[in-house]
């Protein structure tokens, strides 16, 4: 019995290593992956291609567009005219966002009425929208409290010192800058990990089917428990592989710290790609070409990657597919990155999420196991 | 209780994939030692009465009994007396040959020392002990087929079940082949092989006919050319392709069968046809080398009996 699944181990080793092409996949995709998604998952919004049409051509209007180009948020253009190209300029996509200043905007603030701005944004990309919008209001806020201070500092200079003002201090635990990449990097090598995980093992089996070495391992005396085991044995190996290799340019390159134990981390993603394993020989052993095997497991990598929690937070999801997100393995495993990496968490507080795995992981080998059958109907 | 004496029993076999019947109520005995052939076209059901009777495909019908183990109830329990050579043996291509080998050898639980004297043994049998470190995919056609049978042979099989195993191989390998097959015929392993060709079948010791899943005739491959009805007279012409159109509708003529430059016709009666045809032939001024009666081949057999069941 160990004869046999060693073998196979030792054969699957072999079948991998010599394949320059199975090779390279393993080692350069995931590395480009993940340094692509630390610099290329962010939520910020940064040089936001901006129009201004300044009307009012007053000291006023000047000071609040400076004060937008300077934010870094912006990258400002000034237009001349009234703004009836805005709509052309937006849908030609060479502006995300149009500011005008109307004429007497200067006038309005010194005569102390409501002075008004126009913003118009392209909500395409609602997200860049929201948060420039954010901005936007940010700066003009400050603008208004600038001025207003100035203002009383001129006609009554001790009663501006009274003015009180709501600070709000802001303290983010664990990733203090609120720096993006903390929170993508650990996803981004959970979710490499599954792709690559699927992708070896999904073909695992049909290939073997194609080739025709399936038919011969059959009439052989081997067990299914056996097969599926000397198939999980090696992919877990390499994955683990993988593993190292993704979190050290995480840690070394993007500098995410690692503030976890080791330990658990292994033992979190052991389970973690013990499930994807099962998945991916599930759906191997159900496929009758390769070409089927690929469609099917892009069908899983997708959503799956897209309910975990990856990007999108899974407490916005509407309950029912907050439900659904239970059935994902990445869901738990992201859980248990981000908690070692970034918080320092331990296994007293992460046990929910190493149960989610296992029986995922159980449930998932075991039904592969049992649709391995040694027979070609 | 089986009986030992037959390697394989088959009875009332029935394969379906729907719409296709591929086997269809097929039965036949092999005994212990037996060189069996199983004869017939492509899609003649030949590979899917293989892969039953190695228990890798259940069939709808009927019972298949192998080295005393019923296929059917129990696929698994005959596994450890057989070796199946699928029709394209399947090869690791990316493994070195005694890679291979070894593989097969673990799966089957061989020893190590065991391992390596069969190799060594089997290698050399079939000329290729210089390529024990040579990746499976570089080698020729012939030698996949040899490495194929010696995995195949790497445990000692009571019965080597080998489907079209000289396909696509040289005829010096082809020879080789058959010298090994012979020898373990020799120490008792009964072989049942398929072939789609003729001249192959008579190699065996015993052929079944099987045309579109069912079973033709089942003997030797001598008796079974003494039972085709009537005779065979060859007409050997350069031109035979053209003679077949005017021949195929003469008198007492069953069937007509162009093989190379001679034209095989079946016949009622050879002494009464053949002077008969001569002179149509000379009427029209047609040319022909001769006209004379031959021994049948099995493939005049065959196409006879084929032509016999299904008049078009
Ligand atoms: N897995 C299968 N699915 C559907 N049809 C099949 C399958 N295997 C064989 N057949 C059909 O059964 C018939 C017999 O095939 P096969 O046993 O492969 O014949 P042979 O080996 O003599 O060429 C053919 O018509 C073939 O198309
Ligand atoms: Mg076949």
């Amino acid at each position: 019995m160990l004869a046999r699944i060693w073998q196979f181990v030792v054969k699957e080793f072999f079948q991998v290593w010599r394949d320059p092409r199975t090779r390279f996949s393993l080692i350069v995709p995931p590395i480009i992956q993940i340094i692509v998604f630390g610099y290329a998952a962010t939520f910020d919004v940064h040089n936001v291609p901006t129009a201004v049409f300044d009307q009012d051509h007053s000291q006023e209007s000047r000071e609040l567009i400076s004060r937008f180009a300077s934010s870094g948020y912006f990258k400002i253009t000034q237009e001349s005219g009234n703004g009836a190209r805005i709509n052309d300029l937006i849908d030609r996509g060479r502006i995300t966002l149009a500011i005008r200043i109307l004429p007497g905007f200067a006038e309005e603030i010194r005569k102390r009425e409501d002075a008004s701005l126009q913003v118009v944004l392209d909500g395409t990309d609602s997200n860049t929208a929201l948060i420039a919008l954010g901005y936007i209001n940010q700066i003009t806020q400050r603008y208004q409290q600038d001025y207003q201070r100035d203002y009383l500092n001129r006609i009554a200079p001790l009663a501006s010192q009274r003015v009180p003002q709501v600070m709000l201090d802001e303290r983010p635990w664990f990733n203090k800058n609120l720096e993006d990449k903390l929170f993508f990097v650990p996803g981004t090598i959970g979710s490499v990990l599954m792709v690559m995980v699927m992708t070896l093992t999904a073909f695992s089996i049909v290939r073997e089917h194609e080739i025709g070495t399936l038919e011969q391992i059959m009439v052989t005396p081997i067990r299914p428990l056996e097969f599926i085991l000397g198939k999980t044995i090696p992919y877990l190996m390499i994955a683990l592989f993988e593993l190292l290799i993704i979190s050290l340019v995480g840690v070394m390159w993007f500098e995410v710290p690692l503030r976890g134990s080791i330990a658990l981390l292994l033992a979190g993603s052991l389970l973690f790609i013990a499930g994807v394993l099962g998945i991916g020989l599930l759906i191997s052993t159900l496929s009758n070409t390769q070409q089927q095997a690929m469609v099917v497991s892009f069908f899983f990598v997708q959503p799956a990657i897209t309910l975990s929690g990856f990007g999108f937070p899974i407490s916005s999801m509407p309950p029912v597919l907050q439900w659904l997100t239970y059935l994902d393995p990445l869901r738990y495993y992201l859980v248990v990155l981000r908690a070692t990496f970034l918080k320092g968490l331990d296994f007293d507080l992460l046990w929910p999420q190493f149960v989610g795995m296992a029986v995922f992981a159980l449930l998932t080998l075991s039904a592969a196991a049992a649709r391995f059958r040694k027979t070609l109907d | 209780m089986p009986d030992e004496s037959w390697a394989v029993v088959v009875e009332g076999l029935v394969k379906d994939f729907p719409p296709v019947r591929a086997v269809d109520h097929l039965s036949f005995r092999v005994s212990a030692g037996e060189i069996f052939g199983l004869v017939g076209p492509d899609g003649a059901g030949k590979t899917t009465t293989m892969r039953v009777l190695a228990g890798v495909m259940a069939p709808d019908e009927g019972s298949a009994v192998v080295c005393g183990c019923d296929v059917v109830r129990d696929p698994e329990a005959v596994k450890q007396h057989i070796s199946y050579m699928p029709q394209r043996f399947g090869l690791y291509e990316d493994l070195t040959v005694s890679e291979n080998i070894r593989f097969y050898a673990d799966l089957f639980g061989i020893s190590r020392r065991q391992r390596e004297q069969a190799a060594a043994r089997l290698l050399a049998a079939c000329g290729m002990s210089e390529f024990s470190g040579r990746l499976a995919g570089k080698l020729s056609g012939g030698m996949k087929q040899k490495l194929g049978l010696v995995c195949a042979l790497i445990h000692t099989p009571r019965l080597l079940l080998l489907d079209e195993p000289t396909n696509g191989v040289d005829p010096l390998s082809r020879r080789e082949f058959w010298a090994m097959l012979y020898e373990l015929a020799a120490q008792g392993v009964t072989i049942v092989n398929s072939t789609a060709y003729l001249d192959e079948a008579e190699r065996c010791h015993r052929v079944a006919l099987m045309h579109r899943g069912r079973l033709l005739f089942c003997d030797q491959p001598q008796r079974l050319k003494q039972r085709l009805p009537g005779a065979v007279i060859a007409v050997v012409s350069p031109i035979a392709a053209r003679l077949r159109e005017e021949l195929a509708h003469a008198d007492g003529v069953h069937s007509v069968l162009l093989i190379g430059d001679a034209l095989h016709l079946f016949v009622d009666d050879a002494a009464r046809r053949i002077p008969q045809i001569s002179r149509a032939l000379d009427a029209k001024g047609l040319f022909y080398d001769e006209v004379v009666r031959i021994t049948p081949t099995i493939e005049d057999l065959f196409v006879n009996a084929v032509t016999a069941q299904e008049p078009h």
